[in-house]
């Protein structure tokens, strides 16, 4: 079997994507190292043509602004971006994200960071007051939809995205990511199927403080995608993946669902399930399959959601691709194998397969802040 | 006996190292220190004994053809793919699509499986492959099984924790499944139903679990206190007309 990988046929290796995600529920930091250890173990899952990590608490010199991780193809696309996020936005601080040279890595985009904030007069628009984060994710959308050559990998508050073509390990260490310290690390080693390998198409996919690495496919794109474009989003990255990120922002943050209750909906029980569960149950679920029908997600997937409080591990309903999860004191892993977890714990406290469609949630403990 | 330190080793090599160890006549093999390299035992057409100690990677055991795998630590998914002679024993638990396509030889897990264990495993006169799970398994078990022979135990389940998920035996056209306790009728799949134990399933289950105890030092009248119950087909060929009605 032969794929074209820019304009040249070569052998496909069948495989899947790797997904790694670690945390501290007390809000420790640590280095990337351990991450890129993990996603590493799995590198047979991956072929090359994407690599990417979300790190939560990176900035905490920045913790209240909105740090723009950027992809430019050109410096146009640059000048561009950067006439609009400064009438859009404070920018505080702007520079090169750091890289490696690094032989495995080749071609790079332009990569830059803004650290900006809003002015709350912004807010006003045609005598209407809209919401800070609805301002941001506006400015997002736009950048993605109108600046040819310009994507946001990543918008969130004291988090960031560092993501790009190549083995996941080695777009690890081209990010210098050794040199960064998190409480929350989710990664992913891409093997695209149905679409391009491009440094906006792989993982994570973001949007404020939201991030997700997804290992499958969503079948359901095209219904969740109208969904979403009819609340104001764009997809714009050739990527199914894309929707999860926005679904979780639709749901969670603008219509406060809860964020197991979120899980449920996207991964919905089937009918016959929902029919023999107790009455107060039964009317949830239903009402949440009638209410959020299109937000469902359909297909083969696991993925690993996170925000600044909480990691996720969720899988489809009929459970399709892997997920095991494991615990350490205050540590919680998540990873497509086990053995990327035992790589950089060897002695977990407990480990377990997640279920079919079944939430597993790991919240940064009460009292907290980070 | 050869002992090798896995730690950092990748997959190829160490097939490698052991397909040529085995075919200058080595028979018993120690592996420390092993996380994810998989394909462990393919390739290697010789009855020989292999320890892992650690997390073998996916398809353990895919297409083997005579050795004895010992494992000291939890399994993955796929092991036992395809499988056509030997035995795997595992001393935790084991992931999904346990015994793909399985033809032959025997996987003994002491814990838990994961979705899809025993898809279209199948057997034919002599060769019959034989799975025995500890633990509970997760949906889809044996999945389009056309033949062989599944044991599900459920020992040590918490209180109302159920056997084995929903679609048990979905698509089965062959073999058979001795359950260790019963099943609600709308988790199992179209196709199959749950009979009694006769006379014919007590010359051969009490072989396979007194193996199997052996293994992992049960006690089997422990384990036979419980009573077993048998999943079959009820129909012959569902997909006989599939394809060319």
């Amino acid at each position: 079997m032969y794929q074209q990988i820019d304009g040249i046929a070569r052998p496909r290796i069948p495989s899947g994507c790797s997904i790694s995600g670690i945390m501290s529920t007390r809000g420790n930091r640590m280095t990337g190292d351990d991450i890129i250890k993990s996603i590493a173990t799995m590198h047979e899952r991956s072929n090359g043509l994407g690599g990417g990590f979300a790190a939560y608490g990176i900035y905490p010199n920045f913790k209240d602004h909105f740090a723009f991780h950027l992809i430019y193809h050109n410096q146009q696309s640059q000048l561009e971006t950067e006439a609009l996020l400064k009438q859009k936005f404070i920018v505080d601080e702007s520079g090169p994200i750091p890289t490696r040279i690094m032989p495995q890595i080749t071609d790079p985009p332009i990569l830059w960071r803004y650290f900006v904030q809003v002015d709350p007069e912004k807010l006003f628009s045609n005598g209407r007051l809209v919401g800070l984060r609805d301002y941001v994710v506006g400015v997002v959308m736009y950048i993605n939809n109108n600046v040819p050559g310009a994507f946001v990998a990543s918008s969130g508050q004291n988090m960031g995205a560092f993501k790009g073509v190549g083995y996941p390990e080695d777009i690890g260490l081209f990010y210098r990511l050794d040199e960064y310290e998190a409480y929350i690390w989710t990664s992913h080693g891409r093997f695209p199927t149905n679409t391009p390998g491009w440094w906006g198409g792989a993982h994570p996919f973001c949007l404020l403080d939201f991030s997700v690495v997804h290992n499958g496919e969503i079948s359901s794109y095209g219904i969740n995608r109208r969904y979403l474009e009819s609340f104001g989003y764009c997809c714009e990255l050739q990527t199914d993946t894309e929707v999860v990120a926005y679904m979780f922002d639709l749901l969670h943050r603008r219509h406060n669902i809860p964020f197991d209750i979120t899980c449920r909906a996207l991964a919905a029980p089937f009918w016959k399930n929902i029919d023999m569960l107790e009455e107060e149950d039964r009317q949830m679920y239903t009402a949440i399959r009638q209410v959020y029908g299109s937000a469902m997600l359909n297909g083969p997937f696991s993925f690993i959601v996170a925000n600044k409080n909480n990691m996720v591990a969720l899988n489809d309903r009929i459970k399709l691709r892997p997920m095991t999860c494991g615990v350490k004191g205050e540590y919680v892993y998540m990873a497509s194998e086990e053995s990327a977890i035992r790589e950089i714990c060897p002695d977990l406290d407990r480990v377990w397969s997640a279920r079919a469609g079944e939430p597993i949630i790991a919240s940064l403990e009460e009292g907290i802040t980070v | 006996m050869m002992e090798i330190d896995a730690r950092g080793v990748h997959y190829r090599d160490l097939n490698i190292q052991l397909k040529e160890a085995a075919a200058a006549g080595e028979t018993e093999f120690i592996l420390h220190n092993i996380n994810g390299q998989r394909y462990l035992g393919t390739g290697i057409d010789k009855q020989v004994n292999i320890q892992v100690h650690g997390v073998p990677g996916n398809d353990l055991a895919s297409f083997m053809n005579g050795p004895e795998i010992i494992v000291r630590g939890n399994g993955q998914d796929g092991i036992g793919n395809t499988m056509n002679a030997g035995t795997v024993i595992i001393h935790g638990s084991a992931g999904d699509v346990l015994g793909y396509a399985m033809r032959g030889g025997s996987l003994y897990i002491r814990g838990d499986v994961g979705y899809r264990v025993g898809i279209h495993m199948k057997e034919y006169r002599r060769q019959i492959p034989v799975l025995v799970a500890g633990g509970t398994a997760g949906d889809f078990f044996g999945e389009y099984m056309a033949g062989g022979i599944m044991v599900l135990l459920g020992l040590d389940r918490a209180g109302g924790e159920p056997l084995a998920g929903d679609y048990l035996g979905t698509g089965m056209h062959g073999g058979v499944i001795y359950l260790r306790g019963m099943m609600p009728k709308h988790r199992l799949g179209k196709e199959v139903a749950l009979f009694e134990m006769d006379d014919g399933d007590e010359k051969v289950l009490p072989k396979i679990l007194k193996e199997y105890c052996g293994y992992f030092e049960l006690d089997y009248d422990q384990v036979r206190e419980v009573p077993f119950y048998k999943l079959v087909p009820v129909s012959n060929r569902p997909y006989g007309n599939l394809y060319a009605p």
